[in-house]
């Protein structure tokens, strides 16, 4: 990883771990009485951590200039590994959330064992930390190939990893110590907040130095979602996150916004991190992986382009769908629905895209787990936003809101379609990618096909079930007017559907274990004896980086 | 590598000539259906926008044709709801407590309604069952400690128990350890004299010495509150402490923590958060649970 660096870029290395620590010890001086000290402490640990290794590594020999002539893949193989040790870490939180509801007592009294504590870590440990580590370290392997060029450097890439990586470790550290500005999906506080500002410029700016050294005339559909992604979402978490800190030696801020502007800007947020992370990144993620394993073209580059724009126009108007019924004025809760439901069209027309690519190769779909993985996902995004579009009609939303129904929605999207494209993509390239001839066991590839998707139906049925009987129950009124149900008696009709839950979400966590003995034991196999690079290079003559 | 324009054979489309790391586009036009898909969605959002409140202008918004505004139908449905109701919350508003409990049909409105009601304002604190949890007493069987005419429990549940209204009911057991109200040894004597007091079995385990000193320590300090026999005052709200009903408990741990740390229980002021309706129909309920609980 080091003997990787330049000599100057491994000074660069220095120099950003050596600041990264002195802005730690900072902020564990200023903040010694607050928790924000705590966090110090762990931005040293990373920053000195890193500067020793570096330090250590520093008078290897400088590496040859034959890399130039390969693509940059070491942060990718990292990604990886942090891509599923995350989904472990946030799936198993998942399960624990899903045991606390129908077993509450389990807390122990313990505060950080609460559950307002440990959900936001499994939504982030899953959204940012599994799903943010697979879009990144996917989109460094399809940005280069796309573009037949090498990563301009080989210092930001690790940067815009480490540095994402530290930003999940004090997300996911501070909820445990009761740390958040209450905003969902933007818990952390400003420190965090700032600190991603600047991990994802550099991201974009990789991005942006791919593409302008690319050797092919067009850019690729992929590219343009994982373009998406990344300048969206830096647009809505630098919005969202706007808050003055009551002192920099504290933790706590308080947000720009108040009132119905803060709820409205908080949903715009909202709705768009599920567009823009959750599906325009995970789309891009589709649109490579899909057709390079079914080995068909894309059935419509037509298509592409509307479902492309349509949903990145569409999304944006969409988040008041998530206020409806609240003090919200009602004109804008009518233009979130019907923006929503126009919203369908593209998103079929992809889903539609990736499914019609199939034709051709659909006796691979059945005789091969991996792209089984990849079209089911797509069926799942079908699903899925049928369902929002669906919820985001008003009427709709007078039952599934602030039900179960919502919970089974979001899961749909989640495990169906964000985690199944997820593993699909994953074992579709770690075996070119730890330059192994093929997975360690296909079987067990099966088995975690069979595990996901059962633990999904299970999940989601049991969700929707819970939620539309939730619903029910507390808009049902006796003869005489007066509610036939209390809250209670509603949380008492949860219980054996909270159970089902939690067992589909123990087999989907299962699953996601099997990946991750299956990546680790591909790894540990011998490597084959020639392997030919042959056909996995970058365009030649080779790019001085920078250039 | 671009340029190289091919036929497929599965679909007979061809593809657009771009090429990237195997990876290929077919051209094939935009299916009808999704024309007509996008055509229609569009439609039925465009007319959903017209007739409801919709498009923003400078100074306010387009109105919608339907004149549909949410605030008003949330006023109009719960005024709606209201008058539906008034058949009998009149009745229970207007008639006295003994005319409604002789009224089954009004009665069987009373125990659907209440149960609902009870859930979900009463049964966090006194359970489901409203058979009490531990701090909260029992309502069903358990003696009240401030009477238990309906007058008195509605009073009750309007002004609640060291609550937040000025008329709050006000109870509190001293501490008589930790504020050195007494001695541990006259402490240790008067939880075995109440122990006694409920299980009279176990005097007879008991030294005979320690009871009776036990008893005059019970008369000099807690007998104000609890009675000279001990069978609880509704003037002071305190329990009747020789019945097999335990708010705190019953065992002996549990007796000495209540006298030596004292107790003091809260139950909100509900005046304000439920309608005088509702507190009416709140107290028919519990008596009527222990009604038939008799
Ligand atoms: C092992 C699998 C999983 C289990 C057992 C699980 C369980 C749960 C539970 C119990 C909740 C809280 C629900 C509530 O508050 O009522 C939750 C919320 C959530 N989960 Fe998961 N989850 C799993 C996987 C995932 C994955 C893979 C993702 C995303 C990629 C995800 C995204 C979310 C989100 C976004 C929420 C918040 C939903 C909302 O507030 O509406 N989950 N999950
Ligand atoms: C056409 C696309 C979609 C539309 C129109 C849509 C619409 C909706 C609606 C109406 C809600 C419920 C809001 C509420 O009642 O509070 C919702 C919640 C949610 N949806 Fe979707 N959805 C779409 C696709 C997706 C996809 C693909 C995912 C991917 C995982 C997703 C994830 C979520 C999440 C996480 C929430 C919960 C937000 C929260 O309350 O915490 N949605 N969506």
């Amino acid at each position: 990883m080091i003997a990787d660096l330049t000599r100057a870029e491994r000074l660069w290395a220095m120099l950003i771990l050596g600041a990264l620590g002195l802005i730690g010890l900072a902020m564990a001086i200023g903040g010694r009485n607050d928790l924000l000290g705590i966090h110090g402490w762990i931005v040293l640990a990373a920053g000195l951590a890193g500067f020793i290794a570096v330090m250590r590594g520093r008078d290897a020999p400088e590496p040859s200039a034959e890399r130039l002539n390969e693509y940059y893949d070491a942060p990718t193989r990292v990604g990886l590994i942090l891509t599923l040790l995350w989904a472990v870490v946030g799936m198993g939180v998942g399960f624990w959330v899903a045991a606390l509801l129908a077993w509450p007592d389990m807390t122990f009294d313990v505060p950080w064992l609460s559950f307002g504590r440990l959900r936001p870590v499994h939504t982030s440990g899953v959204i940012f930390g599994f799903g943010g580590n697979a879009l990144i370290a996917t989109s460094f392997h399809v940005l280069q190939r796309t573009t037949r060029a090498r990563l301009p450097d080989q210092i930001s890439p690790w940067f815009v990893l480490l540095g994402y990586n530290l930003f999940c470790v004090i997300a996911a550290s501070g909820y445990l110590m009761g740390l958040t500005q209450s905003k969902e999906y933007a818990e952390p506080e400003w420190y965090a907040d700032i600190w991603l500002v600047v991990v994802w410029v550099v991201y974009f700016a990789i991005y942006m130095r791919t593409l302008a050294r690319r050797k092919e005339p067009h850019i690729y559909v992929a590219n343009w979602y994982y373009m998406a992604f990344i300048l969206v979402v830096a647009i809505l978490h630098i919005v969202n996150n706007l808050a003055v800190p009551i002192s920099l030696d504290s933790a706590k801020s308080y947000s720009l916004f108040s009132g119905v502007q803060d709820a409205m800007t908080q949903w715009w947020y909202g709705h768009n991190a599920v567009a823009f992370f959750l599906t325009a990144g995970f789309l891009g993620m589709m649109y490579y992986y899909l057709p390079k394993r079914a080995g068909r073209p894309i059935f419509s580059y037509r298509m592409s382009i509307i479902s492309f724009w349509g949903i990145t126009f569409m999304y944006m108007w969409a988040g008041s769908h998530h206020l409806h019924y609240t003090a919200l004025p009602h004109w804008v809760q009518t233009l979130g629905m019907a923006f929503s439901v126009v919203l369908l069209v593209p998103s079929w027309a992809s889903a539609g895209n990736a499914l019609l690519t199939l034709n051709g190769a659909w006796h691979k779909v059945r005789d091969d787990a991996v792209l089984r993985f990849m079209a089911l996902a797509a069926i799942f995004y079908g699903i899925t936003t049928f369902e929002g579009s669906f919820m985001a009609i008003r009427a709709v939303n007078s039952l599934s809101h602030y039900t179960d129904w919502t919970i089974g929605h979001v899961h749909a999207g989640a495990l169906g379609w964000v985690a199944m494209i997820t593993f699909g993509s994953l074992y579709s390239i770690v075996p070119s990618m730890f330059k192994r001839e093929r997975i360690y066991s296909q079987k067990l590839v099966e088995v975690h096909f069979w595990l996901a998707l059962s633990g999904t139906v299970i999940y989601v049925f049991a969700m929707w079930n819970s939620g539309v009987t939730q619903g029910l129950m507390w808009r049902t009124y006796t003869e005489s007017g007066g509610l036939t149900y209390s809250f209670i008696d509603s949380l008492v009709a949860m219980h054996p559907y909270y159970i089902a839950r939690a067992f589909g979400g123990l087999l989907f966590l299962l699953g996601a274990l099997t990946a991750l003995y299956n990546v680790v034991m591909t790894i540990r196999m011998p490597a084959p004896a020639s392997d030919d690079p042959a056909l996995d290079i970058p365009a030649k003559p080779a790019l001085q980086a920078g250039e | 590598m671009a340029g190289l324009i091919e036929r497929d054979k599965v679909s007979g489309q061809t593809t657009t000539g771009h090429e990237w790391n195997g990876i290929k586009e077919l051209n094939t036009p935009v299916p009808r259906l999704l024309w007509a898909f996008l055509i229609t969605a569009t439609i039925f959002s465009v007319t959903w926008t017209v007739l409801m409140p919709s498009w923003p202008g400078i100074n306010g918004y387009f109105r919608g044709l339907l004149g549909v505004d949410q605030r008003v139908a949330v006023t109009q449905s719960v005024e709606e709801a209201a008058v539906e109701r008034e058949s009998w919350t009149s009745r229970i508003d207007s008639e006295d407590f003994a005319a409604i409990q002789a009224d089954d049909a009004l009665m069987a409105i009373v125990r659907e309604t209440g149960a609902a009601l009870f859930g979900d304002n009463c049964a966090a604190c006194h359970g489901t069952n409203a058979r009490g949890t531990p701090g909260f007493p029992n309502l069903v069987a358990a003696p009240t400690m401030w009477g238990d005419d309906p007058e008195t429990v509605a009073e009750t549940i309007r002004v609640g128990i060291n609550g937040t209204s000025p008329e709050t009911r006000y109870a509190q057991m001293l501490a008589f350890g930790r504020d050195h109200m007494l001695e541990r040894a006259d402490i240790d004597a008067v939880v075995s004299y109440v122990e006694t007091l409920s299980r009279p079995e176990l005097a007879a385990g008991m030294d005979a010495d320690t009871l009776a000193y036990g008893a005059e320590v019970f008369a000099a300090n807690c007998a104000g509150c609890h009675g000279e026999d001990a069978r609880g005052m509704t003037d002071t709200g305190a329990p009747n402490l020789t019945d097999q009903y335990w708010t705190y408990g019953g065992d002996r741990a549990s007796i000495r923590q209540s006298v030596y740390h004292g107790r003091a229980g809260t139950m909100p002021s509900w005046e304000g958060r439920l309608s005088p309706t509702h507190i009416k129909l709140l107290t028919l309920y519990v008596l009527d649970l222990r009604a038939h609980e008799q």
